[in-house]
């Protein structure tokens, strides 16, 4: 029994030495292994395909987002990323109230088109009142309204070899040595068709304010906020997006986010 | 005739001498495999998920966060004082000077606002979208694993025999907790009662429900299951819960390890390895109210 009786001097000494090991543990040992590319990296990003699969597999086409009453939008829409574009372009666009922007719808369709805000509008419309989540960890519930993105994929036709759809917007990002980054982004062809997902022209009842997305944002209910690109002008469809960008799909995937958002 | 066996015994770490009866098979392949899992799991868990925390360092009770309003429980921080910049952590409208550790941290002359150190999490620096893929990495590892061994538990009877509560234990529940405050420990096959509560609380309770409030974070699962944030008071409610089972495991850690050191830990290490595990020998005046640590 004396055997495995352990002295108070002797237990707190171990105790100490264990707590400084688990201080020392430090976490800059990993860093190298796990910048965009590397072999350690890449095989721990392959998880992210798997639980894309597997949500497609839980919830299908069609599982819809929680939708929330008027009594649960509280505060105004927090905007985040670029919340005023320095492009001329864009400002030139804003001056003149939108009149002169145009939506395109191209890339991998039948009947390329060109929409204004006014055609948009006059479309069938979606309005939901839903939660917006942040990859950073918060939330914020408003209602949005806009045109079903699955009309406008109807409407151009789009081809069988069509895997993706990509978002190309007005603003500019990030300044890197080869230019001006514009935000971009990609989805698949389940959630653009999906119900919820809409091109966003109204919030909270008003016209989409410019910190917010003007003229045009997109609404992907079932992913997170960074996979929602603002101030949008082009929706191509492609069949994969290794020669866009960084080739993994998105402003914000080049910089190392999964390309799936849906966790 | 006790003195010879544990000699005998002694020809290998692992090796039980046959005639040995202190030396027992304790723990099972499937509960020493999960066992170390977890451990890997848990801790790049922890430290990705104090990174991806540093990313939005507030929690809140609700649907959503309060931007326009207060619903704000815990918030690090940091502000500049007369005193130059301190980092603070503010935790029910209760706030705390963390300068160095919480808020305001890094090597000195070079600190900078953030809200866990870079010593605690994963990457070092700030790096949302790489801690992502590891906390996600790491979920499904210890998702998988729990669902094994709670079906190799249930086949090899674990749960049933070790783990599940009785009313004995419950009448030991004093002598126990006298016998822990004094570090005296027993060691014998059984768990006693603080260890069943700590192992079932954790296995049972705190792992089932962090993976519950970590996939009540999800967008996508709230489409497949949007009763689980009404269940839990809302996204926000969830991500809260989410921390405070962090900082319960983390607790469950620190006793877990004292009461390795304490109660022998080259034993406890053994038998967690190689499943073999030396009781106490049997005493003449026999105690069986009386079990392990």
């Amino acid at each position: 029994m004396a055997k495995f009786e352990i002295s108070r001097r002797k237990f707190l000494t171990a105790a100490g030495l264990g707590a400084s090991g688990i201080m020392l543990s430090g976490c800059d040992a990993f860093d190298s292994q796990l910048s965009i590319g590397s072999g350690l990296r890449s095989f721990l990003e392959n998880v992210n395909g798997l639980t894309h699969r597997a949500q497609r597999l839980l919830g299908g086409g069609n599982s819809l987002a929680p939708e929330f009453t008027e009594a649960d939008i509280r505060q105004p829409m927090r905007p985040n990323g670029v919340t005023a574009p320095d492009d001329d372009a864009y400002k030139a666009l804003l001056a003149n109230n939108f009149a002169d922007w145009r939506l395109e719808v191209s890339g991998l369709v039948e009947k390329p088109l060109s929409l204004t805000r006014e055609q948009l509008m006059n479309m069938p419309s979606r309005t939901q009142i839903t939660r917006h989540d942040c990859v950073e960890g918060w939330s914020c519930i408003a209602k949005w309204t806009g045109t079903p993105l699955s009309l406008l994929l109807d409407q151009a036709m789009v081809k069988p070899q069509a895997r993706y759809v990509m978002f190309h917007c007005l603003d500019t990002i990030d300044r890197s040595l080869s230019g001006d980054v514009k935000y971009y982004g990609t989805i698949d062809l389940i959630d653009a068709r999906h119900p919820q997902t809409i091109l966003a022209y109204g919030l909270n009842g008003k016209p989409l304010p410019v910190e917010n997305g003007a003229p045009l944002r997109v609404r992907v209910e079932r992913q997170l906020g960074y996979k929602m690109p603002k101030y949008l002008y082009k929706i191509e469809l492609v069949d994969g997006f290794a020669n866009v960008g960084g080739g993994r799909g998105g402003y914000w995937e080049d910089n190392g986010y999964d390309w799936y958002g849906g966790i | 005739m006790e003195s010879v066996a544990r000699s005998q015994s002694e020809i290998g770490p692992g090796v039980p001498a046959s005639n040995d009866k202190t030396l027992i098979y304790r723990q099972s392949r499937w509960t020493r495999l999960t066992h170390w899992l977890w451990a890997i799991s848990l801790f790049f868990m922890l430290l990705s998920g104090l990174q991806i925390f540093n990313a939005r360092p507030q929690l809140y009770i609700g649907k959503q966060s309060g931007f326009g309003y207060d619903n704000t429980v815990f918030a690090i921080g940091a502000e500049n004082t007369n005193a130059g910049p301190r980092g603070y952590t503010e935790i029910l409208g209760h706030r705390f000077d963390t300068t160095g550790v919480l808020g305001w941290s890094g090597p000195a002359g070079n600190e900078t606002a953030r809200g866990f150190p870079s010593w605690a999490t994963i990457p070092s620096y700030y790096d949302l979208g790489t801690a992502r893929v590891i906390h996600f990495f790491f979920a499904w590892i210890l998702t998988t694993t729990l669902i094994v061994w709670l079906v190799a538990s249930l086949i090899n009877g674990h749960i049933r025999r070790d783990l599940a509560p009785r009313l004995d234990d419950l009448k030991r529940l004093p002598q126990d907790i006298a016998n822990h405050a004094r570090l005296k420990f027993h060691h014998t096959r059984e768990y006693n009662t603080l260890q069943k509560m700590a192992y079932g609380g954790v296995l049972f309770v705190l792992l089932p429900l962090m993976i519950i409030t970590g996939l009540a974070m999800s967008p996508s699962m709230n489409s497949v299951l949007p009763f689980l944030n009404e269940l839990l008071g809302g996204r926000q409610t969830a991500r809260t819960i989410h921390f405070t089972v962090m900082v319960l495991l983390v607790a469950f850690f620190v006793i877990h390890i004292l009461m390795i050191l304490a109660a022998g830990p080259i034993n406890e290490l053994r038998s967690i390895i190689t499943g073999w595990y030396r009781t106490d020998p049997p005493a003449h005046d026999d105690n069986t109210s009386e079990r392990s640590a």
